[in-house]
């Protein structure tokens, strides 16, 4: 009886037509995003327990055979690395661009920025043609006597590491700025004027202050660096594999669409655990909303 | 005020050699694109267009670059409509599961791209949309759509709605006070997210490469092709190109972006 009196209520009808024409609004979109996400990852599940019946096999072999462990170990330590060198070069740039004075720090945000907008594959290209062995790097450590063979810097992990840290640096620095932006300067001057040292005031003020944007930021490294595809293919030398590499090989050479759905869905629940984890302490948009 | 003690001095070279590191591989390849050389040599022994006629002259890249750039086109078409439809429905809505609509919109992003690419290989594979421009829009509709929607959604949380409820109030339908009240207000944050749509759809590999074929194959294809079998010089040239065109266009919408502000 309540309900139909609701229903009869004008003003509430009219808040329900009006919610309904919103979410018919969205649904283009949401359909897009079903049939060309939702979909395709259900059916990759679907593919990594199903054959001729159900088989557990495709998730048994990742543990076992040492190609496929190794790989996501690889992965891992990779992922790890980049995200700690990231943060080490980040941070100081991104405390750079949020205490430098207006001109100053627009300049620092373009140069972080325009790298950013630089297609991957020209990066890609651009640091195989300075690194490799008769590159623009090893032609100078040659020239200035530095080293006597040109070094092996590319075709292998070092190169993968280098590339990947280099287009995953701006996604550490625009987090991190946006936050220490947002550090009110009183509480710094504060702590001085209570007779903080500046190395105090930092220490104790403005490095807990900016967590949230550490965090952020390691975040979104440490998960892209897990799924990068490109970087370890092209400057990995064929030695550097990858899960994403992993993933594409199952399918392109050896048409194992099993084992590749398995591999994919591991990555997949990895990668979600991680934001699974850290949405506890940060709102998710504030990892993925600082484009 | 400012002392300039050791450790200031330390931390501005430890910036400016990250900041060079950042911006120097961007920037190497435009004297790379006018070398003479046959290999990748750096300084160039001599200038010239070589690459740039070269990538003119094959057919191969031109067609490459006809699909890129109207895959691209496209993608912007279809996307931005949706994308702000979207982002409209997300900002006025206080349903809770707006919430998540607008996490599951914002999936491309989350989803390793490797697993989006493998599976809608298998999906496009099914339905026939493998090496077809229909299936390389929809694909970069899919990937644009995060971009439209989180730039259009900032935009319009930085709208006042009630000035659309005045139109209605006075008789407009929903839509046209929307075409003519608030649209016009919010422009720059659609432009902005069309742009990044394109530039996205410019830029995207990896999806392209599992689903494209025949003569329907982007540019970034035939780009990696080529980097991961034998390094072909014009890459360089069209490096410098895609460059360029992503730098203006990043540029035109943050000029955009602060014209608002």
């Amino acid at each position: 009886m309540a309900l139909n009196q609701q229903a009869r209520d004008p003003s509430l009808r009219f808040q329900r037509r009006e919610q309904g024409l919103l979410l018919a609004l969205a649904l283009p979109a949401l359909l897009v995003i079903l049939a060309l996400v939702l979909v395709p990852v259900g059916w990759l599940m679907w593919q990594s327990v199903y054959h001729d019946g159900f088989t557990i096999e495709n998730y048994r072999r990742i543990f076992s055979e040492d190609i496929y462990w190794r790989s996501f170990l690889l992965t891992f330590k990779i992922s790890l690395f980049v995200t700690l060198l990231a943060l080490l070069l980040g941070y100081p740039v991104a405390y750079a661009g949020a205490s430098a004075s207006k001109g100053w720090s627009i300049l620092i945000l373009s140069l972080v920025i325009l790298p950013f907008w630089t297609s991957v594959l020209v990066r890609a290209y651009a640091w195989l043609a300075l690194l490799q062995r008769t590159g623009v790097v090893n032609q100078l450590l040659q020239y200035f006597g530095l080293v006597d063979e040109p070094l092996a810097m590319v075709h292998n992990t070092l190169g993968t590491v280098i590339a990947t840290v280099h287009i995953l640096l701006p996604f550490m620095v625009l987090p991190l700025y946006a936050t220490m932006q947002k550090i009110p300067n009183d509480l710094i001057q504060a702590g001085a004027s209570l007779g903080g040292s500046p190395s105090h005031t930092f220490w104790r003020i403005f490095l807990p202050l900016s967590l949230p944007g550490v965090l952020a930021g390691t975040t979104l490294v440490f998960v892209l660096c897990l799924g990068f595809y490109i970087t370890p293919e092209l400057l990995g030398g064929g030695r550097t594999i990858m899960v994403s590499m992993l993933v594409s090989r199952n399918v392109e050479l050896y048409d194992q669409w099993g084992a590749a759905s398995a591999v994919g869905v591991v990555l997949l629940a990895g990668v979600f655990a991680i934001f699974l984890v850290v949405s506890r302490f940060i709102p998710l948009d504030r990892v993925w909303g600082q484009k | 005020m400012k002392t300039l003690s050791l450790g200031r001095i330390a931390f501005v070279v430890f910036c400016s050699l990250v900041l060079l590191f950042l911006i120097l591989p961007v920037l190497i390849i435009v004297p790379m694109s006018f070398s003479s050389a046959r290999f990748l040599t750096f300084p160039p022994p001599s200038l010239s267009l070589r690459w740039y006629q070269e990538y003119v002259g094959n057919a191969a890249w031109m067609q490459a670059t006809r699909v890129t750039l109207t895959v691209a086109g496209f993608t912007v078409l279809i996307a931005t409509p949706l994308g702000v439809a979207a982002a409209y429905a997300i900002n006025g809505s206080s349903l809770r599961i707006m919430r998540l609509v607008h996490l599951t919109l914002m999936l491309p992003l989350v989803v390793p791209i490797i697993i989006i690419a493998v599976g809608i290989f298998f999906v496009y594979a099914r339905v026939g949309l493998i090496a077809t421009m229909p299936g390389l829009v929809l694909a970069n509709v899919m990937l644009g759509l995060p971009y439209v929607i989180t730039s259009v959604v900032a935009g319009l949380q930085s709208f006042d709605a009630t000035q659309e409820m005045v139109a209605r109030s006075l008789g407009m339908n929903r839509f046209r006070s929307f075409l003519v009240v608030t649209l016009p207000q919010i422009r720059a944050s659609v432009l902005t997210g069309a742009i990044f749509a394109f530039i996205s759809a410019l830029d995207e590999t990896v999806v392209g490469l599992f689903i494209s074929g025949g003569q329907y194959q982007p540019l970034t294809k035939r780009m990696f092709t080529s980097l991961r079998d034998e390094i072909d010089p014009s890459i360089a040239a069209i490096s410098t190109l895609m460059t360029a065109a992503s730098f203006m266009l990043v540029l035109l919408a943050s000029t955009r972006q602060r014209k608002r502000n």
